[in-house]
Order: structure tokens, then C-alpha cells, then sequence
């Protein structure tokens, strides 16, 4: 019984983690029909910002908001200055440019913060609250990440459906060619919505990286499972992210408690090919709209 | 109001438009006729500027719009209902009539939607539905509220008839009529059912193969048998 709530637990910590990742893959592929594989090193890179100003001696938090900051601005610069050149372009082209700049982010990291593990701290304890006799799989940490993962989509939901600028951002990725005929500033739009993808994605990086271990490449297996997570929920849809990143991260860790921790992976790819060949739109894919 | 000047437009190797003037009054309906692939519609988007014009001029009033981008022209008071109606369907009613809103540059509040549930009271019963859940002629209710909603002073309607009961787009054109003769509104009106368009419009343009091949009052056009054999179809 305990076991089982603990596996629970760990798996809706770890879910939201993934449902924070997966929305930042949403956000972009709304907007611009451009799956984000450089998602992972642009978030990486924005904790070893944190960890160079935490290093230097202030506080966790100012590191904590410098990253999240930092992703705003990088996912900003990397949409106006790098990918808007493929965008409306045959997708191949979005998919060689997002690889190509995983590639060249994961090399400057390691050029500029070096290509070994260092420690993250955590602002919370990272040991499982003691309630009575027992211990429960819920640390303080694990806390934080789910109130600051709900925090940060309230706020999403709350800009993209009661502001100006949300409405002028769903447009902008709906139809593009009649937002502008609206009066919508399009390309200023997309470069919103990917500054806010990558901070989401920041901050799912400082979530897996409190009380851990980081190195160039420590988001790669989240990129993966928050790519899964977000074909799960439809690609399309953020609330099919968020959802499909909890199921993900139970079912992940009911697999790494019960069958073995070697088997998670497997089991992330054996529950992506389940979705495509039976339900390749998602979990919450809309029904085709009626054509008039 | 709209004066349009020696404008050609291409696309790629093709000549979509070619050497087209002619002046859309104030105050008035200007019908620009002809078949399929006469560049009527490739007009109304050089004019909104979604296609840039390879040689000539638009003046709006007296601003030279000719390079000004399509996002700009909102606020410029110029309105443009694309073909195949335009309405953005994943979101409500009431968000695509305070997108409309937003082109003018200010605020938009909740009573500035109430004259467009006065003109389409259907639209009103109906404002946080999703815009896929409604029909076609619905639609073009949504797309002509939608451009009212910025206010403008010049409309560009492209095709509002097409695929649309004669009933709705009688009421439609009854609309635009009352909108012009009350509010002094431009209509710049692309449409292939030139019979239709002529009863509503003061003025007709007649494209032929991106060429301007007559330019007469409404009447005149409607009453030349030639013209009307040889280019409308009617």
C-alpha cells in the first residue's frame, strides 16, 4: 500500500515536470507547426545560468528568476533570428534547423560551462516528509514542482484566454493570414509565444535539476518524454499536454517501481506507438470541424 | 476615397494584374465583376496588402497605401472579409467580433459588441459558441460584424455570396445598403454573381484577364447586352 502511493506520488511530481515540458512543445507546435527538438539544450543552458549566478553567491531564487528570464529571452532571439527563416517552409527544413540547433546549444555548453556533473541545490528538502512512523515519497521539492508547475499554466491559461494579447496570439496561430487582416502584428506574436514556451521549458529544467546533477545533456531524456507526453494529449492541445504528461509520469513510474527503472524508456516508446496506431491524433483530438 | 493607379501585380512569372485603375467613390458600392481568374480577388489583396504590387499606386484618401502591410491597414480605417468567409473557428463568436475590435487600436468593451448582436441578433443568442458550430450563411453575418467592429470607413468584401441561399445573401446586401446610405461606408464587393452584385452597387468594374475591360455605373453595365454575354455570364 505504501509502496503504491509512493509510486504514485513520485509520479505525479515527476508528471507534472513532463506536463510543464510537453506544453512548451505545444505552445510552439500551435503556433508555428514546428516540433521543438532544440527545446531541451535552450532549457539546459538557461540552469547553468541559474547555476553560475547561484555559484556567485546569491540566493537561489534570483538564480531561479535570472533562468526563467533568460529562456524568455532566448526563446525570443532563436524564434525572431533563427527560426523565422523556415517558418511557412517545408518542414524539413524546421526539423533539420531544430536538430542542428540541439546540436550547437549542447556544444556551447559544454564550451562555456564545461562537459561534467555538477550539483544543483534545491530550495526545499529533497527528503520524503515524515508523516507519524513512515515516510511518504513526497519531498518539499516535490512540492514546489507541482504548486510551481500550476502556477505557471494558470497564468497561461489566464493570458491566452482573458487578454488582449492571448487572443491576439490564439489568432495569430489559428489563422494567421486573417489575424493580420485583423490588424495582428503575426511575426510579433510568434516570437511571444515562443519566448513563453522556452521559459515554460526553463522552468521544467530547474525543477529536474533541484537537489540533482546536471551536464550538457541532463534534459535530453526529458525532451523525449515530453515529446510523448505531448503526442499523447494531441499535440494540439494544451490541456491534452497536461494531462498526457500526469499520465505519463504515473505510468513511468508505476514501471520504474514494479518492473524495473531499465524498462521506463522502453515503456515511454512502447506507449507512443500504442497512441499512433490507435489513436494517432491524441488522447484529445478535436473532432474534424464541419466544413461549410 | 480608394483611387487605384496603373497597378500591376504578379505572381512569379504570372501576371495576376495588369495595368488596373479606377477609383472606388465615397459613400458608394463599386461591384469589381468577371469570371474565375480575371484577378479579382488578387485586387482586394494587393489593395489590403497581403501581396505586394509589382508597379503602381492605392491611395487611400491621402495616404499612398501601396506598401503598407496588411496589419497596418485596421487602423487605417480599411476593412477586408477574405474569400471563403475568414472566420477564425476555434474561437467563439464573441472573440472573433473583439479581434475585429482590437484593429482599431483601442480598448475594446463589452457594449461595443451589442451593435453587432443588434444587426445579427442570431450571432447574439449564440456569442460563446465556437465559430466552427455555425453555418455558412452565419459565417458571413460573423466576417461583415467582425469588420464592423474596427469601424472602418472603407470595406473590401470578397465573394460574400458564394455558396450561400439567395435569402441570406439578399439580407446581407440589404445590410451593407442600409450601412452605406446611414454611415456613409465604402464597398469595394468582388463577386463572381455579377447579377446580383450590379443590384446592389452604384458603380461596376469588369476585369477580364487581369485587364480592366469596362468601368461604368452600375446600370449601364447591367444594361449592355455585349458586355453581359461576353464577360457576366448573365
Amino acid at each position: 500500500m505504501q509502496q503504491l502511493l509512493n509510486t504514485a506520488l513520485g509520479g505525479l511530481t515527476l508528471g507534472m515536470v513532463y506536463a510543464a515540458f510537453a506544453l512548451a512543445l505545444v505552445l510552439i507546435w500551435r503556433s508555428t507547426r514546428i516540433v521543438n527538438f532544440a527545446q531541451a539544450p535552450m532549457a539546459m543552458l538557461t540552469t547553468f545560468v541559474a547555476l553560475t549566478v547561484i555559484d556567485a553567491g546569491y540566493s537561489y531564487w534570483i538564480g531561479f528568476v535570472v533562468a526563467l528570464l533568460a529562456g524568455l529571452a532566448l526563446g525570443a532571439v532563436i524564434e525572431r533570428f533563427v527560426v523565422r527563416h523556415v517558418e511557412g517552409g517545408p518542414e524539413i527544413n524546421a526539423v533539420i534547423l531544430t536538430l542542428g540547433l540541439f546540436i550547437v546549444l549542447h556544444a556551447l555548453a559544454s564550451v562555456v560551462f564545461g562537459n561534467r556533473y555538477r550539483s544543483f541545490p534545491a530550495p526545499f528538502g529533497i527528503r520524503g516528509i515524515e508523516v507519524g512512523e513512515t515516510t511518504i515519497g513526497l519531498t518539499g521539492f516535490g512540492i514546489f514542482t507541482v504548486v510551481a508547475v500550476l502556477v505557471v499554466m494558470g497564468l497561461l491559461v489566464a493570458l491566452f484566454r482573458f487578454t488582449d494579447v492571448g487572443l491576439r496570439m490564439r489568432a495569430s496561430a489559428f489563422n494567421p493570414e486573417v489575424a493580420r487582416l485583423l490588424g495582428v502584428k503575426v511575426g510579433r506574436m510568434l516570437t511571444l509565444g515562443w519566448a513563453l514556451a522556452a521559459l515554460v521549458g526553463s522552468l521544467a529544467a530547474l525543477l529536474i535539476a533541484g537537489g540533482s546533477l546536471v551536464h550538457p545533456g541532463y534534459m535530453d531524456s526529458i525532451v523525449v518524454y515530453g515529446f510523448v507526453a505531448a503526442v499523447l494529449g494531441g499535440l494540439d492541445s494544451p490541456l491534452g499536454a497536461v494531462v498526457g504528461g500526469l499520465l505519463l509520469g504515473l505510468s513511468l513510474s508505476f514501471v520504474s517501481g514494479y518492473l524495473g527503472s531499465e524498462l521506463v524508456a522502453l515503456a515511454a516508446l512502447g506507449i507512443l506507438m500504442a497512441v499512433l496506431l490507435l489513436r494517432p491524433g491524441g488522447l484529445f483530438a478535436q473532432a474534424q470541424e464541419r466544413r461549410v | 476615397m480608394l483611387r487605384i493607379e496603373g497597378l500591376t501585380t504578379s505572381y512569379g512569372p504570372v501576371r495576376a494584374l495588369q495595368d488596373v485603375s479606377f477609383t472606388a467613390e465615397r459613400g458608394k458600392v463599386t461591384a469589381v465583376l468577371g469570371a474565375n481568374g480575371a484577378g479579382k480577388t488578387t485586387l482586394l489583396r494587393t489593395v489590403s496588402g497581403l501581396v505586394r504590387p509589382d508597379s503602381g499606386s492605392v491611395h487611400l484618401g491621402e495616404h499612398d497605401i501601396s506598401r503598407t502591410p496588411a496589419e497596418a491597414m485596421p487602423a487605417l480605417g480599411l476593412a477586408h472579409v477574405p474569400e471563403g468567409r475568414g472566420v477564425i473557428t476555434e474561437l467563439t463568436i464573441a472573440e472573433n467580433l473583439h479581434l475585429g475590435g482590437l484593429g482599431r487600436g483601442r480598448k475594446v468593451k463589452a457594449g461595443d459588441l451589442d451593435r453587432v448582436y443588434d444587426l445579427f441578433p442570431v450571432l447574439g443568442e449564440r456569442r460563446e459558441a465556437r465559430a466552427h458550430t455555425l453555418s455558412g450563411g452565419e459565417r458571413q453575418m460573423l466576417v461583415v460584424g467582425r469588420a464592423l467592429m474596427a469601424e472602418p470607413s472603407l470595406l473590401l468584401l470578397d465573394e460574400p455570396s458564394l455558396g450561400l441561399a439567395q435569402r441570406i445573401t439578399a439580407q446581407i446586401f440589404a445590410l451593407l445598403r442600409d450601412l452605406v446610405a446611414e454611415e456613409g461606408l465604402t464597398v469595394l464587393l468582388v463577386e463572381q454573381n455579377a447579377r446580383s452584385a450590379l443590384s446592389l452597387a452604384d458603380h461596376g468594374v469588369v476585369l477580364n484577364l487581369g485587364r480592366v475591360v469596362a468601368d461604368d455605373r452600375a446600370e449601364v453595365l447591367a444594361g449592355d447586352d455585349q458586355l453581359r454575354h461576353a464577360y457576366l455570364g448573365f
